[in-house]
């Protein structure tokens, strides 16, 4: 046998095109696949389960089954892989690199949570088996309540809620019950900030309140003045971000908590930021009377895609005896899940969803405090802070941030004052750093912001990776600023597909696949 | 601390950079009186192997439903998930990414929403679904919204056969929102019962099928009823394997189709997360709550996928969204729709067909007991029974011997005078042993 001593070209040849305009034949695109729809794959009569033979519905279901077929494909379990592997490959990821979405808090997932949460003790039960086969899982709720009352400084917690708007629901729905109970039934205004987050105003328009915005102080906090005036006999509630979305902690807070309890308010705080303060400063010292906690930021659950959340909610004495069902009771007999509120209780306002909340989410959460403890979170916080304030030093030269004065906290914002002339948009800024390899930052939010870029790295990113992603953005910035438009206008260039047409999408919806309607048939 | 990968001298370095003599001046502005320099009174980091030691502890105490015989439904439901689902979502491209805000580096995402889309649509029977919502439960009071914002009425009509905890949810958001309910009482073929409640005032009539007695019952002379007196119909589904056979919402006439999607590609969990299905008609697509994926075309004109029709969310209409939901239930959505991939049309069709085969089997062997009677007339794989005794008792009998019997209707809704009922549910994990050892114990403990 010889060798083949011809081989194969080992270098590159000199390129004599350029990358620009170059596309495949096929819609491939290097490793990446231009992959179908499921429906598309031709899998009609095809599945990737094998069970055992069942026999046709017997007569006892007569006019009530199914006949027509349903029009669902299937696949064989290879085929599925790949199918699922392949568009996999086509998202960008926390574990792929920094997610710098302001108010979202992308942090490393630990895939020991995923282990805990898939012990069939934990995965494998069910919400309505007797509680006596569960006491572990009810200790487990009761553990983490005990966490998130003693980290935030609250007397009560209703674990139910499923994300953060749903706590938000939640915590307006008690703070709502509260009132009528005491005869305020009258009260009907919600104030909130303009930062808010459009889950706010939407949340308090849902129960029924009229939304009035409170003014912002140039340095991005409540306009003290602003709420005084705002404040009185009609308002039921105020709803403030804590630290708010300028990244900013509102440091009038407990002046705040005082005029509003001063009026016969309460004040709910969007927690959604907790993770900047976490273990550092409880909310209850402060005076907040309920907040949620969005356990897929703070204590890093897997936001998958879009969900799911959980959004506990932390309650003060006030309000703790307005609090949804189910909650959990304990005694020298073990754990209980009170799942009918009785006597004072029952003048709250009933369950917020089917079960018990999103155990899933628990048991992630709680394996996440637990490895940090009271030392960790603490460090998390501090963490997450210097972060922020390292990218905003390291690029307050060449972007302009929103608010320069003093430190953020866990985000940095900037406007788009520095990109004027540029012919650069917030917009094409964000998109053209997917070529650099990046996602973009939360763009246009908060709205008190003009084209506001809001960068959130979170304390999982080590040094070396925020420098990357500085360096890559100051080089953007500079590009910019030297009037390279094109490579902003048309951006991304590098991504799987281009930008995509958004207005087309909303015109003509196309929500689900349809079959190519077949070809009239020719005359005869 | 293994979470965190800065170094004593990182920070030193930044603070540096930052111009910060420490990070106590970061945190400047936070109030003295809530300042705190000591960690607060819980325990210290622990390893993976403390934190596993923890967590083994408690997941011991609890008896998970593959120790043995299982009989627990109502709304919840043990199936057999592909070894392949688990796998695909675990991928850190799936599990950590975020909602799909930028849609040229979330293709992988928006391609499956679109598909679990498509799925739900033809399941459902319904013209478009939408990205999924919390649950089962939160998605019936969420349509029970829209129908509000449809019709401009304000009452809800829910038959006495919807699940107990759905009408709570219901009842929650209704209540917050100024729209008023009328809960038919609890009987186990109550369906039909809805039509002498429509009135002109109606919004809307709930109803679900199969019920929480798990009662299949053809709903097109409520969708009629409902229809005449310009009503919408919303048909509500707790066991999804139940679209494999039965006919779906759509073809009896639903305007809205909810359900939970636990069933397929997703574990029990307690209770939670889960995958709550919505899908409607078209012409009220614009009224519907959540998160839609649409088809579109980038600058070259390849086909993909963006959040769509956005102008009725949160974000952008803040007090006038069609609802305040931000977050959904992607990562079970996604479970979902590789599970039903798997299926297929054939596969669930089977897998349906299975599910009512064994309980067909387990109300014949407990039939045969005397005094227990089988109060379900037609069924898919959950049924009542009437015992001689109270039932969470028996349950909690049967648990002791290993047996976990099914749901005792008293526990979902209390003086509802059903404290005699049993909820038994059954699904392709049950085995023909199960079922006889089930059936041999109730007879003794019913005696």
């Amino acid at each position: 046998m010889s060798m083949n001593t011809v081989g194969r070209p080992t270098r590159p040849e000199a390129p004599n095109d350029s990358e620009a305009g170059f596309t495949s034949l096929s819609g491939g695109r290097g490793l990446l696949q231009d992959e179908p729809l499921i429906f598309e794959l031709g899998g009609w009569t095809k599945t990737g389960v094998d069970l055992p033979d069942a026999v046709a519905a017997d007569g006892a279901l007569a006019g009530l089954t199914r006949d027509e077929p349903i029009g669902l494909p299937g696949l064989s379990e290879p085929e599925a892989v790949r199918h699922y592997v392949r568009l996999s490959q086509k998202n960008h990821a926390i574990d792929l690199a920094l997610y710098p979405l302001g108010s979202c808090t992308m942090k490393h997932n630990p895939r020991l949570n995923e282990k805990m949460a898939r012990l069939p003790g934990l995965s494998d039960i069910h919400p309505l088996q007797p509680q006596s086969t569960v006491q572990g899982a009810i200790e487990l709720m009761d553990r983490l309540a005990h966490w998130l009352k003693t980290l935030t400084g609250m007397p009560a917690v209703a674990l139910s809620p499923k994300a953060g708007a749903h706590g938000e629901l939640c915590g307006l729905l008690a703070i709502r019950a509260a009132h009528e109970a005491a005869g305020n039934g009258h009260r009907k205004t919600v104030l909130a900030p303009t930062s808010a987050h459009g889950t706010n105003p939407a949340t308090a328009a849902f129960c029924g309140y009229t939304v009035v915005e409170i003014a912002q102080t140039d340095d991005g906090r409540v306009d003290l003045a602003d709420l005084e005036a705002k404040l009185g006999d009609h308002v039921a509630a105020i709803m403030v971000t804590n630290p708010n979305t300028c990244g900013l902690f509102e440091r009038d807070v407990v002046e705040i908590a005082r005029l509003t309890h001063a009026a016969g308010a309460y004040f709910y705080c969007d927690g959604a930021n907790f993770n900047a303060i976490v273990g550092r400063v409880r909310p209850g010292d402060l005076g907040v009377d309920a907040m949620h906690i969005n356990l897929h930021k703070t204590f890093s659950t897997p936001h998958g895609g879009g969900g799911p959340g959980a959004g506990p909610v932390v309650l003060s004495e006030a309000l703790a005896p307005f609090a949804p069902t189910p909650w959990v009771v304990h005694d020298e007999n073990g754990y209980k899940l009170v799942e009918e509120a009785e006597g004072v209780a029952a003048q709250a306002f009933g369950r917020m969803s089917a079960f018990h909340g999103q155990m899933g989410m628990y048991v992630r959460a709680y394996a996440y405090m637990l490895s940090h403890g009271a030392d960790g979170l603490k460090q998390v916080a501090e963490d997450a802070v210097l972060n922020a304030n390292y990218i905003k030093a390291r690029l307050s030269d060449l972007m302009s941030p929103a608010f320069p004065e003093g430190p953020c906290m866990h985000e940095a914002l900037f406007d788009d004052a520095w990109l004027e002339g540029t012919g650069v948009t917030t917009l094409d800024f964000a998109k053209a750093m997917i070529d650099e390899g990046f996602h973009p930052m939360t763009m246009y939010f908060p709205l008190v912001v003009h084209g506001a870029m809001l960068i959130e790295p979170t304390e999982t990113e080590s040094k070396a990776e925020l420098d990357r992603f500085v360096d890559a953005l100051r080089l953007l910035a500079e590009s910019a600023k030297a009037g390279a438009v094109e490579r902003f206008k048309n951006a991304p260039h590098l991504a799987p597909l281009k930008r995509l047409d958004e207005t087309l999408a909303a015109r003509k919806p196309k929500l689900k696949w349809k079959p190519v309607a077949p070809a009239p048939l020719a005359a005869e | 601390m293994r979470y965190l990968p800065l170094t004593p001298e990182d920070r030193a370095d930044m603070l540096g950079v930052i111009g910060a003599g420490s990070i106590d001046e970061l945190f400047v502005d936070v109030p003295a009186v809530a300042r705190r320099s000591e960690p607060v009174d819980l325990p210290h980091h622990a390893g993976e192997l403390e934190v596993e030691r923890e967590m083994l502890r408690l997941s011991r105490r609890n008896r998970s439903a593959a120790e043995g015989p299982f009989f627990v439904g109502a709304g919840a439901y043990r199936h057999h998930v592909p070894a392949t689902v688990d796998h695909i979502i675990q991928r850190s491209e799936f599990l950590t990414s975020y909602t799909p805000y930028q849609p040229e580096i979330a293709q992988g995402t928006l391609q499956v929403l679109f598909e679990f889309q498509s799925q739900v649509a033809a399941l459902t029977g319904m013209d478009v679904a939408n990205a999924s919502l919390y649950d089962g439960s939160t998605a019936t009071a969420e349509a029970v919204m829209m129908a509000q914002r449809v019709t401009r009425k304000t009452k809800a009509v829910l038959s006495g056969g919807v699940h107990p905890h759905y009408v709570g949810a219901v009842e929650t958001l209704a209540h917050a929102a100024g729209v008023t309910t009328l809960r038919l009482p609890a009987a186990i073929d109550a369906e039909d019962a809805v039509i002498a409640a429509i009135d002109a005032d109606t919004a809307c009539v709930v109803v679900q099928t199969p019920n929480v007695f798990g009662t299949a019952t053809d709903v097109t002379k409520i969708a009629e009823a409902a229809h005449a007196a310009g009503a919408l119909l919303i048909v509500v589904t707790t066991e999804a394997v139940s679209y494999g056979l039965l006919k779906s919402p759509g073809a009896m006439g639903a305007d809205i189709a909810v359900a939970e999607g636990q069933s397929i590609g997703n574990g029990l969990n307690f209770g939670g997360p889960y995958v709550g299905l919505f899908a409607c008609k078209e012409k009220f697509v614009r009224q519907a709550p959540g998160r839609l994926c649409g088809e579109t075309v980038d600058a070259d004109g390849k086909r993909g996928f963006v959040l769509t029709l956005s102008t009725r969310e949160q974000h952008i209409r803040r007090d006038k969204a069609t609802s305040n939901i931000c977050t959904n239930s992607g990562l079970c959505a996604l479970a979902f729709s590789i599970h039903m991939s798997l299926l297929g049309e054939q596969g669930l069709r089977q897998l349906a067909s299975l599910n009512h085969q064994k309980a067909l089997a387990t109300a014949k062997a407990l039939a045969a007991i005397p005094g227990v009677e089988v109060l379900t007339p037609r069924f898919f794989n959950e049924f009542a029974v009437r015992l001689p005794k109270d039932a969470a008792e028996v349950v909690e009998t049967l648990a002791a011997h290993g047996v976990i019997a099914g749901v005792p209707y008293s526990r979902l809704e209390p003086g509802s005078g059903l404290d005699d009922v049993l909820l038994v549910a059954t699904t392709e994990t049950t085995l023909d042993t199960d079922i006889t050892f089930f059936a041999k114990l109730l007879a003794g403990a019913v005696q």
